[in-house]
């Protein structure tokens, strides 16, 4: 006998599938199901789970905050209470009016263009920003009517998975399909790598590290992964200094350094440098000698590579640890360096409240040393400038290979748009420059496609008014979606049929026999009975 | 293909698994299977025009040795759940094959233990032992057996047409059509009571001789007629003022089949003893289970050798079954049990539409169904339709008019839209047919949402003891009284071809 019997599209495959992978698939499998129910909601509808999931998440923005601290060691409870709220109801102002599912009629153009959602989204997040980062992948989600599992970073995975489910309850609850927010409780490098293959993830989001984002990309699946930050800021001899170092120890400190958006460099002209170092003091930075920023150095890049265990850490945790005394209170940590190139390790991305300190001759060559800053990594993530010359800022933006710039302003919430007018986002588009397929920061209309008709541009012919055909196009849900599957032949199923505006004629509700009602009501009694045993315990 | 020839004959591709067991054509194992096997099967099915022979399988399709690919919808009634050599199933059992076999019956085993646990854990309460069979006919008898030994009573009630398996005591639970023939039926003890119907059973048990009634969650080879709400409940409630235990067969109705892992829960009711088998065995290495109360299980402490079975419990079948148990039990199986019955309920009930006179009506619990169609033999016409079009669904062996659906509980939202335009085309082809050989459509369109009793079909009386004159559906009773069978529908006049 030598016939194959593991033969077929699963192959020896089949044998070596590491665990936990087969309820992962099994997740999607059940996602595809809720996209598919979803993607025919109305407005309305989405509005309501969109805002039901939005308040469930914003009601426990604390809680996750502390419990995100607590799990991974990363970062500042009440900041990271702040974003949770900008990422739950600070989306749903921010996108307050925005529409992703209504027909749209261009008369003009005689074209018609119909939201399709992607589908089934696999939203990959990190342990730096984990709630918010979950409560912003599902809220996009929903907007745009997909179903979406999250595959959250292992370090966050229990408040992840928590924040998750609030969502998801909420979601539910408003009258979103089941399974439309699901999460992995237990992840790991091989079930991600097979949930983002498998054909029926219509679109992986990630963010997280280069490894994941490149291997979102390798995945065959449409990918929107985003690069790593390495974010340069300016500041010129135009700037109003006082201010600009204050919003630079601010946004640096912010949640001690975990947005991917937060300052990494600071460029600052000669000529003003000394002013500025000393107003920066002054914001609650402090200054490292040489010594001391060896000895930083030492501790962030132990053997030339940034140590995870610093992530997060506050400025005078990190400055105890490497042995140099700061003043209480010290918010950021100055590590003056000369030259920005590769083998400099403090030129390098710093998901820690330390900030390398470079001083340029002149803007020009600022912006020169801010595209060194780039080459080393962060293409096409994010930069400030902090000027009042015009000239100087549009150059920087011309010139430095990001697609975002925070303009006098701190960038760990400026780039995120939380700050600016830029879309608030979790994920950062790094774009053709940082290998990226999308270079804006991610909102929901990146999660939807559209269906557009077209027809003939002949001015001779006409289109006809289809305004009044496009409300039809949706519906509103008659019940849970799915419909609990109650026996055809009773009253429930009637009633799920009715509501679904089937012409269902009634069940007849009467007894089966005169004869088997004191049965029935036996029945009942001991039905009773039981809940009450259980009840009382 | 239909032609009874089966295969192309010479120059016909033939698969490596053919190829090794020595077959040149789909022909020759046809005529073999009529010299070495069986006849009358065999004949049968060609005659029917469902030449098949199974070759290759995957997930939810079948091929026929001619490498034409079918929808199974029928499941081997929820053996093949899981769809065909499910990849987890097949990992489990590979990989257990490089440390397990079938085991020692006589001992404590790790694999046994591990299964009787988790269906334990799974089982409503009040089941808290479990012993094991190699197949649902056996698992009946032990349920049997079991009974008979708590309640020191012999009589088992069932249904008139019900179904628990071929095997020694569990035949005469059947219909005669099985255990006259072997001399298996033995009235006495086994007393059928018609479907739906209290007031017979109260009869049957009201002598209070009765150790058990056994009974299908849903008669599934009687075309799957739904319990009429309330009816298990009261069957249940009979049982208990009459000293009589129930046995919930649940062979058919288990595994997430109605949208819950028992589809006896969703009546509430706890069982004294429920039976599993099919899908328990991952469709991979048989395997049953028959899960007893304490008060039941006595006897395993009595005289634990009391049931002997060299292959029941086979460790091997252990861990199909274990892990069937788990995916079958899984939170986004039964989400997508929910969504695979709206979306195929819905479906059919659009076809209905189209077809109102000729697809009456759609008996439904979860993705356990039953397809009625205005004719004695309906579903042999769509089943041959069905075939024709990429489907396989069999008919109720015990009403014909009656196909039986069970699509898979893991199907996908593709594999459902695929099924259902399938089937929309073969029953629209089927009613042409049917109309071809004469039927007209005889009786008022209607549709039922199945509490048509299974009584209201117009079987044969000599087949079935159930009979139906001008006013309505009766069964005679074997000292002659007429029993009136309940139904909540008009009894149609027979159709004649």
């Amino acid at each position: 006998m030598t016939s194959g019997l593991l033969d077929g599209p699963f192959g020896d495959a089949v044998l070596t599938e590491p665990a936990g992978v087969p309820r992962g698939r099994a997740m999607l499998e059940r996602a595809e199901w809720a996209a598919r129910a979803f993607a025919r909601y109305d407005l309305a509808t989405v509005d309501r789970v969109v805002r039901a999931a939005a308040a469930a998440g914003a009601a426990h923005a604390d809680e996750f905050a502390r419990r995100a601290v607590e799990e991974t060691g990363f970062g500042v409870a009440e900041h990271k209470r702040l974003k949770n709220l900008a990422c739950s109801t600070g989306l749903l102002e921010a996108y307050a009016g925005h529409d992703y599912v209504s027909v749209r009629v261009d008369h003009e153009s005689k074209i018609v263009e119909i939201p399709r959602p992607a589908g089934v989204v696999l939203a990959l997040t990190p342990s730096t920003n984990p709630v918010a980062t979950v409560y912003f992948k599902i809220l996009l989600s929903l907007m745009t009517r997909n179903a979406v599992v999250v595959c959250p970073h292992p370090l966050a995975r229990s408040v992840c998975a928590d924040a998750a489910r609030v969502m998801a309850e909420a979601a539910v609850a408003a009258g979103a399909p089941d399974g439309c927010v699901q999460w992995v409780g237990e992840p790991s490098v091989p079930l991600l790598n097979a949930l983002m293959t498998d054909e029926r993830t219509d679109v992986v989001v990630a963010t997280g590290g280069v490894q994941v984002v490149r291997a979102a990309y390798r995945s065959g699946n449409p990918a929107i992964g985003v690069g790593p930050g390495n974010v340069p800021v300016l500041v010129d001899a135009t700037a109003d200094l006082a201010a600009a170092a204050r919003r630079i120890v601010d946004s640096k400190s912010f949640d001690n350094s975990v947005l991917c958006t937060n300052e990494s460099v600071l460029l600052v002209e000669d000529a003003v440098a000394d002013a500025f170092v000393k107003a920066l003091g002054r914001a609650g930075a402090h200054l490292l000698t040489d010594d001391e920023r060896d000895r930083v150095r030492d501790l962030l890049f132990p053997g030339g590579v940034f140590d995870t265990s610093c992530v997060g850490r506050d400025a005078v945790t990190l400055a105890g640890r490497a042995g140099v005394r700061v003043p209480a209170g010290t918010r950021v940590l100055l590590a003056p360096f000369d030259l920005v190139v590769p083998e400099e390790p403090l030129a390098h991305e710093k998901l820690c409240p330390v900030l390398g300190l470079v001083r340029v001759p002149t803007a020009r060559s600022g912006i020169d040393a801010a595209r060194a800053v780039l080459r080393i990594s962060g293409a096409g993530h994010s930069a400030a400038v902090h000027s009042t010359d015009p000239a100087t800022i549009l150059a920087f933006g011309a010139a430095v290979r990001v697609l975002r710039v925070s303009v006098n302003t701190g960038a760990s919430l400026g780039g995120s748009g939380l700050e600016t007018n830029l879309a608030p986002t979790m994920t950062i588009g790094t774009g053709f420059f940082g290998r990226s397929s999308v270079g804006e920061n991610l909102e929901p209309r990146h999660l939807v496609n559209h269906t557009r008709l077209a027809w003939n541009a002949d001015p001779a012919v006409t289109m006809p008014d289809v305004t009044a055909a496009t409300g039809s196009v949706w519906a509103p849900p008659t019940g849970p979606v799915p419909a609990y599957p109650h026996a055809s032949n009773t009253s429930e199923a009637a009633d799920v049929l009715r509501a679904a505006g089937a012409g269902v004629p009634a069940v007849p509700r009467e007894p089966l026999s005169a004869e088997s009602a004191d049965l029935r009501e036996e029945v009942r009694r001991m039905v009773v009975a039981e809940l009450r045993r259980i009840v009382e315990g | 293909m239909a032609d009874g020839t089966g295969g192309t004959g010479a120059g016909e591709h033939l698969s490596a698994a053919a190829e090794d067991l020595g077959f040149s054509s789909k022909a020759e194992v046809l005529a073999k299977s009529q010299k070495f096997w069986n006849p009358g099967k065999t004949r049968f099915w060609m005659g029917t025009g469902v030449d098949l022979v199974i070759d290759r399988r995957e997930g939810y399709y079948l091929y026929d040795m001619s490498g034409k690919r079918l929808i199974d919808v029928h499941l081997n009634g929820g053996t093949y759940n899981l769809g065909h050599r499910n990849p987890e199933v097949v990992r489990a059992v590979t990989a257990a094959m490089g440390h397990f076999d079938i085991g020692n019956h006589h001992f404590p085993s790790m694999a046994r233990t591990a299964l009787a646990e988790a269906l334990v854990r799974s089982a409503p309460p009040g089941l808290t032992k479990v012993v094991y069979g190699s197949g649902g006919g056996e698992a009946i008898d032990i349920a049997l057996k079991t009974a008979r030994h708590v309640t020191k009573k012999r009589k088992i009630v069932s249904i008139i047409k019900a179904y628990h398996g071929h095997t020694g005591l569990a035949v005469a639970t059947g219909d005669e059509r099985f255990s006259e023939l072997f001399l298996a039926d033995r009235p006495e003890e086994f007393p059928h009571v018609p479907f739906n119907d209290l007031a017979a059973m109260e009869d049957a048990l009201r002598g209070r001789d009765v150790a058990a009634v056994i009974m299908e969650t849903i008669p599934a080879t009687y075309g799957f007629p739904l319990p009429e709400p309330g009816y298990l409940e009261a069957v249940k409630a009979l049982c208990e003022r009459y000293d009589a235990l129930y046995i919930a067969d649940e062979v058919q109705t288990g595994l997430m089949r109605t949208g819950e892992l028992w589809g006896i829960t969703k009546h509430g009711i706890d069982p004294d003893i429920l039976v599993t088998g099919k899908g328990i065995s991952g469709g991979m290495y048989p395997i049953a289970a028959v899960l007893l109360s304490e008060r039941c299980a006595g006897w395993l402490t009595e005289d634990g050798f009391g049931h002997i079975s060299t292959f029941g419990g086979a460790e091997l079948g252990c861990i199909a079954a274990l892990k069937a148990l788990e995916i079958c039990d899984r939170p986004e199986t039964r989400s997508m049990v929910h969504y695979i019955a709206d979306a195929v309920g819905s479906g059919l009930r659009d076809i209905q539409q189209t077809y109102p006179d000729w697809f009456v009506g759609i008996r439904q619990n979860g993705v356990v169904m039953g397809l009625e169609f205005d004719h004695p033999q309906g579903a042999t016409y769509v089943m041959r339709r069905l075939y024709e079009g990429g489907v396989w669904a069999i008919f109720s062996t015990l009403d014909p008019r009656v196909l039986q659906y069970k699509p898979g509980i893991l199907l996908s939202a593709d594999q459902c839209e695929e099924l259902l335009m399938r089937t929309a085309t073969a029953i629209g082809r089927a009613r042409d047919d049917a109309a071809r050989d004469g039927w007209r459509g005889g009786s008022p369109a209607r549709r039922t949402t199945g509490t048509a009793t299974a009584a209201a079909a117009p079987v044969p009386p000599a087949a079935s003891g159930v009979s139906t004159d001008a006013d309505g559906a009766y069964v005679t009773t074997r000292n002659g009284r007429r029993v009136p069978v309940r139904t909540t529908v008009p009894v149609r006049k027979a159709v004649t071809r």
